[in-house]
């Protein structure tokens, strides 16, 4: 495996950044490989809309921008408009199901993912849908190890909340 | 330096928070800012760090006072810096000026922004390049480095620091959102390892009269208060016993040329670059984390036996205009690559386009570095 470019759209509170620092984390720090992360974000706290882009690769990352994404991971409507035309041909598009409504089949293979709906009637707290569909990405690509991402999880969230983290991610795993 | 200051590992960080560590380990002592992103990181982290090693952050009422405070602090004799986007640093400029004119070594971290005015604040440009020389009124020289990555975030902002207290000046570090916000692997050597340098003070007791504590190209002794210097530090011209002169031409003469030349004099050990164009026709010059696109499309382009080459400036200012010629006289055309319109083309072409075909390539959404492919494009129209 070359270099693997992955973008994740949502709305602030989603996790979305957290979710590319996983990534990052357990790539660079947990599995051998090199990773970028970078992010962009509009100054609200929560409902404004996040990015977070990370490049994972056997040698370092020269260019550090996702210039076209091996995988898309939409979790908001109002991402696909803006990052569907990001998608490489081929790509994998990651969806939260419960949320993305507007995606039509392209060149692209679907993952749908009812994340939201889970986490709120499993876990009783949606805040951990990004975790279930790390879960579910994980499975369906084996793009990084499971150990990796457990340590990056352990190591990245707050104390209190790593179990349920944990959780989330674990559930994710037994979706595809 | 001090082991507790150096958080030695290998860890997958930020880039604004390897700032605030390298700020930590070059031995920073005092910090002051005004929150704004995308710098907030660096102030947080150090507002955290600082106290624990008997240092300080303050977070003032704005930015005009942030840099009034390290530069106060910086007097007192501790290591200070600041940290800031473009808006604060436009806000910062007077005092900047006043730093630079009685010679304050301390640090200035602009984590640059989109802009102008308050732009988008996540989206990093290289927007404020030529601010960082000319912003503040007058004639002045001044030191600038632009990291690439997290790691040198580390690294340069040790080396800023160091060039601060040995030429006794400010020192800007050029970051933006988004190698500021960028995560990725930071190795941050034990404490032995790293290299730091503190201002030379003048020997105490020093007769006051006889003390020439400013205007030398080799840098005069700071007579920092608190040890008895009786110094007299005014940003009005003055002699290099510090002592007021507003009427004679020949003082104000030598305060401009003074204050100049200490950089200039050295701007062969203070200029840092990365050359990689031996035997290129096609030569990329680049700064930042565009240089990290300019790097790649290179690896392409030698793929298809186009002899290309990069040149990478580390250091911005003073301008490193004898590397430039340097180049320019092996090479066939130098192609300029910014994040922004094109802010040291001009100073590059000056240096260049009397030994080579200079052109600029702009990003195709300024906001965004250049695609590497887009970069190799244009590389194989001018080399054909």
């Amino acid at each position: 495996m070359g270099r693997t470019e992955i973008l994740i759209g949502g709305v602030g509170g989603q996790g979305v950044v957290l979710s590319g620092i996983l990534l990052g984390t357990a790539a660079s720090l947990y599995d051998g490989k090199q990773a970028v992360q970078t992010q962009s974000y509009s100054s609200e706290l929560r409902g404004g809309s996040a990015r977070a882009e990370v490049i994972i690769s056997e040698q370092r990352v020269t260019d550090p921008e996702v210039r076209k994404a091996d995988i898309l991971i939409l979790m908001a409507e109002d991402a696909v408009g803006r990052y569907l035309p990001k998608i490489k041909p081929g790509g994998l598009l990651v969806i939260d199901s419960d949320l993305v409504k507007g995606v039509k089949p392209g060149e692209y293979e679907i993952l749908s993912v009812p994340a939201t709906s889970i986490a709120d009637k499993e876990m009783n707290n949606i805040v951990v849908a990004n975790l279930i569909i790390l879960g579910a990405l994980l499975k369906k690509t084996g793009l990084l190890s499971i150990a990796s991402m457990e340590k990056a999880i352990e190591v990245s969230v707050p104390q209190k909340a790593k179990a349920l983290n944990l959780k989330a991610f674990q559930r994710g795993l037994e979706l595809t | 330096m001090d082991e507790k200051r150096v958080c030695t590992g290998r860890y997958f960080m930020m880039g604004n928070v390897a700032c605030a560590e390298g700020a930590m380990a070059a031995g920073c002592e005092f910090a002051a800012g005004y929150p704004i992103t995308p710098a907030t990181e660096v102030a947080n982290h150090l507002a955290e760090k600082l106290p624990q090693v008997g240092g300080a952050f303050f977070q003032m009422e704005d930015e005009i006072s942030s840099i009034a405070a390290v530069i106060g602090a910086s007097w007192a004799g501790k290591k200070a810096m600041t940290v800031t986007s473009g808006p604060g640093i436009s806000l910062m400029l007077e005092n900047i000026g006043f730093a630079i004119g009685v010679e304050t070594p301390c640090v200035i971290v602009n984590v640059q922004r989109g802009a102008p005015s308050t732009g988008m604040p996540t989206i990093g440009i290289q927007g404020d390049m030529v601010q960082a020389k000319h912003g503040s009124h007058g004639d002045y020289e001044i030191i600038a480095l632009c990291p690439s990555s997290p790691q040198e975030m580390f690294e340069h902002t040790v080396i800023a620091f160091n060039y601060a207290e040995k030429y006794r000046t400010p020192v800007f570090l050029l970051s933006d959102a988004f190698v500021g916000h960028m995560r990725e692997e930071v190795v941050i050597p034990e404490a032995d390892k790293i290299k730091t340098i503190y201002r030379k003070i003048p020997e105490l007791g020093t007769d006051p009269l006889k003390l020439k504590g400013f205007l030398d190209e080799n840098v005069a002794p700071m007579p920092i208060f608190g040890k008895g210097f009786k110094a007299h530090v005014t940003s009005s011209c003055h002699d290099e016993y510090g002592k007021r002169n507003l009427i004679d031409i020949s003082a104000l003469d030598k305060f401009v040329r003074k204050l100049s030349d200490k950089i200039l004099k050295h701007k062969e050990e203070i200029t840092l670059v990365e050359r990689d164009y031996e035997g290129a026709e096609v030569v990329l010059v680049s700064y930042g984390g565009v240089s990290r696109a300019a790097a790649e499309a290179v690896l392409q382009a030698r793929k298809k036996g186009i002899a290309a080459g990069t040149l990478r400036l580390i250091t911005v200012w003073p301008f490193p205009g004898e590397e430039i010629e340097k180049m320019a006289r092996k090479a066939k055309h130098v192609i300029v690559l910014e994040n922004n319109l094109g802010q040291i083309y001009p100073y590059i072409k000056a240096e260049a386009a009397h030994f080579s075909e200079v052109s600029f390539l702009p990003p195709k959404l300024v906001g965004e570095i250049q695609d590497p492919e887009d970069i190799l494009k244009k590389i194989e129209e001018i080399s054909k």
